[in-house]
């Protein structure tokens, strides 16, 4: 599993990279092997939209299962990756990388505060088993 | 040898039927709706029938073998429930006759509702609806008529807890309620501090299941109840495990509002192929006015010289109609006769066999596959279909190798709080030899599973068609009967 020290990671198993004020979104790679192989990726909300930490921002569809995808920060939507339309196996790929979801701009800064960091979240799935 | 689809066997010209010479004036389409080409396959009538009947020979069914399909309670359909809903009294009838011509089959719907809900412990039922799904969405779609009629409008959220049935949230969604979900407990129940957290004054109910799909009783049903009302919502039950209650527990004893039935599982009508579903609902006296339209009722009571007079009626409030006509008849017949066979006295053998079965199976087989609940199950059971020690191997690849051992394969991946879930049901139908060699198979499939694993990641080997490209499957659809670019 892997689990690169420099993101922050959200309980429903979104992770958070930070660069200036401005957070990229995707699903980890835990998610991403749980799920198996993805087959449909819909980002449901689109640039300029307000978020709320935990709104539903998009779902996921693999062989095996559907998954919503939960906002782990709030913030505006400045961009969102229209690849995955037409690619969602790049989630299983690449999530960290070209799976990324959405870019916000964040609004409330202090909740990253509320995310793990990649040893914790390590040990969060150790936990919830394999 | 893959059998070819129908559109390849055709020949041009080839005819299975030849029609006589009109004899009558024969009028010409429209030219706006004459077409120049039909692509429909040409076929003799004796390419079809084999055509069909090798597809047939190559299909899995539960006339066929064990069929441990996990929520799907895949129990025997028995030839005599065929044999009533071929009767011409109930074959030929038509939907738009007047009711006094159909006064049978009414009577029979009538006796159906009345059953159901003595089974239940509600108060009133539809059979109109097509299926789990379905009954599903009348529910909630009660659920919403009932805080509408009395301007309770801020009931915006439905519960439903993390180990439900995809339908459930899917249902809530489409009413247009939010979903808020609640984890289960360690033991496999309703977190009740998870669900106190979300409970206040905007839910509009819960949808619950029990037992659930973890096939395990729901020990805090009653509190869960109590909360949910107390915060003021309705709760709805997911009956698609019924079986496993029948004749011991009635869901409206226990404070269900709303549940729907699927006579397909429970009552022996079959799943798919041999014919549509029917998820007729069941509701508690408060919600009656609101079922939908229209219901069959006596209209007249008979006597000892005169039979009854029914009649169908719209409920005072009803949400409206939820299925052209009186819904799927040919199932009603069929659940009608699986009730009759065994008799008020005899139901609960059915349950008592199911959980026996289900019990039984799940400890031959728990030394070799984790239970992922370990508690006396109902009617049902999950495992892991995983071990540390065989890592590439998964649930997937071992319900592909129960194929080459000539089973139907258990439910996969579901529920979603399970890793790896194998979801087995054996229901009350099968006999403990049948039940002893399926045990067998699995566990000498988890011994493959360690020493041979490329067996189990390549099969099925023995089947016609061998391992199919899911992904592909999921993502090339092909939804017509020939390619776009033939046309
Ligand atoms: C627990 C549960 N709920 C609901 C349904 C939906 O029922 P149906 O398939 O009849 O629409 C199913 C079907 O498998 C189920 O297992």
């Amino acid at each position: 599993m892997n689990t690169p020290a420099e993101l922050k990671y959200n309980a429903t198993d979104e992770w958070v990279k930070v660069e200036g004020n401005i957070a990229t979104i995707g699903i980890t790679d835990y998610a991403q092997e749980q799920l198996s192989d993805i087959v449909f990726t819909e980002v449901i909300v689109s640039v300029g939209d307000s978020l709320k930490k935990g709104a539903n921002i998009a779902t996921v569809e693999s062989v095996k299962a559907a998954s919503d995808v939960n906002a782990p920060v709030s913030g505006k939507v400045v961009e969102v990756n229209e690849e995955l339309g037409s690619a969602p196996e790049v989630i299983n790929t690449d999530p960290y990388g070209k799976g990324w979801m959405l870019k916000v701009e964040l609004s409330d800064p202090g909740e990253l505060g509320s995310l793990m960091d990649a040893a914790a979240y390590e040990k969060y799935c150790q936990e919830r088993g394999h | 040898m893959p059998e070819a689809t129908i559109y390849e066997l055709t020949s041009a010209g080839r005819q299975g039927v030849r029609f006589p010479d009109a004899d009558v004036p024969v009028s010409p389409l429209p030219a706006e709706f004459a077409r120049e080409e039909l692509p429909l396959p040409e076929l003799s009538e004796i390419d079809v029938i084999r055509h069909f009947t090798r597809l047939s020979q190559k299909n899995y069914c539960i006339d066929y073998g064990f069929y441990p399909l996990g929520s799907c309670t895949m129990k025997y359909n028995p030839k005599v429930n065929e044999e009533a809903a071929r009767l011409p009294g109930f074959a030929a009838i038509h939907p738009l006759q007047p009711e006094e011509t159909v006064q049978g089959a009414l009577a029979l719907m009538y006796t159906l509702q009345e059953w159901l809900a003595e089974i239940s412990g509600f108060k009133g039922v539809t059979l109109q609806p097509a299926a789990g799904a379905q009954g599903e969405y009348t529910g909630v779609m009660i659920i919403r008529a009932y805080h509408e009629s009395r301007q309770d409008d801020k009931r915006k959220k439905i519960i439903v807890p993390d180990s439900a049935h995809g339908t459930n949230p899917a249902t809530s969604a489409m009413s247009g309620f939010e979903v808020v979900g609640v984890a289960t407990d360690a033991s496999g129940n309703v977190d009740l501090d998870a669900l106190k957290a979300t409970l206040d004054d905007t839910v509009a109910g819960i949808m619950l299941t029990n037992p659930n799909t973890l096939g395990l009783f729901e020990q805090n049903v009653l509190e869960v109840v109590r909360l949910v009302h107390q915060a003021g919502g309705l709760v709805y039950g997911d009956g698609a495990n019924l079986n496993a209650l029948l004749g011991v527990v009635r869901p409206g004893d226990l404070g269900f509002d709303i549940m729907h039935f699927n006579l397909h599982k429970t009552f022996s009508t079959p799943h798919g192929g041999g014919g549509p579903g029917c998820g007729p609902v069941g509701v508690a006296a408060h919600l009656v006015d609101f079922l939908p339209d229209p219901v069959v009722v006596m209209v007249e009571a008979g006597d000892d010289d005169t039979a009854p007079l029914y009649g169908f009626r719209r409920p005072d409030k009803s949400i409206g109609r939820m299925k052209s006509f009186a819904g799927h008849f040919g199932m009603m017949v069929r659940a009608f006769c699986y009730i009759s066979m065994y008799g008020g006295d005899h139901l609960r053998d059915i349950a008592d066999y199911a959980v026996l079965n289900a019990n039984y199976l799940m400890h031959k087989v728990k030394q070799v596959y984790k239970v992922a609940y370990p508690r006396v199950c109902m009617h049902e059971f999950v495992v892991e279909g995983r071990w540390d020690d065989a890592p590439e191997v998964h649930a997937l690849d071992i319900s592909k190798r129960l194929m080459d051992y000539d089973y139907h394969p258990p439910t996969n991946y579901f529920p979603l709080i399970v890793h790896e879930a194998l979801m087995i049901e054996p229901t009350e139908t099968e006999s403990k030899q049948e039940l002893d060699q399926f045990a067998e198979a699995l566990i000498k499939i988890a011994q493959e599973a360690h020493t041979q694993p490329e067996l189990l990641k390549s099969a099925p080997h023995n089947t016609p068609v061998g391992r199919v490209d899911e992904v592909k499957a999921a993502k090339d659809l092909v939804l017509c009967c020939w390619m776009p670019d033939s046309k």
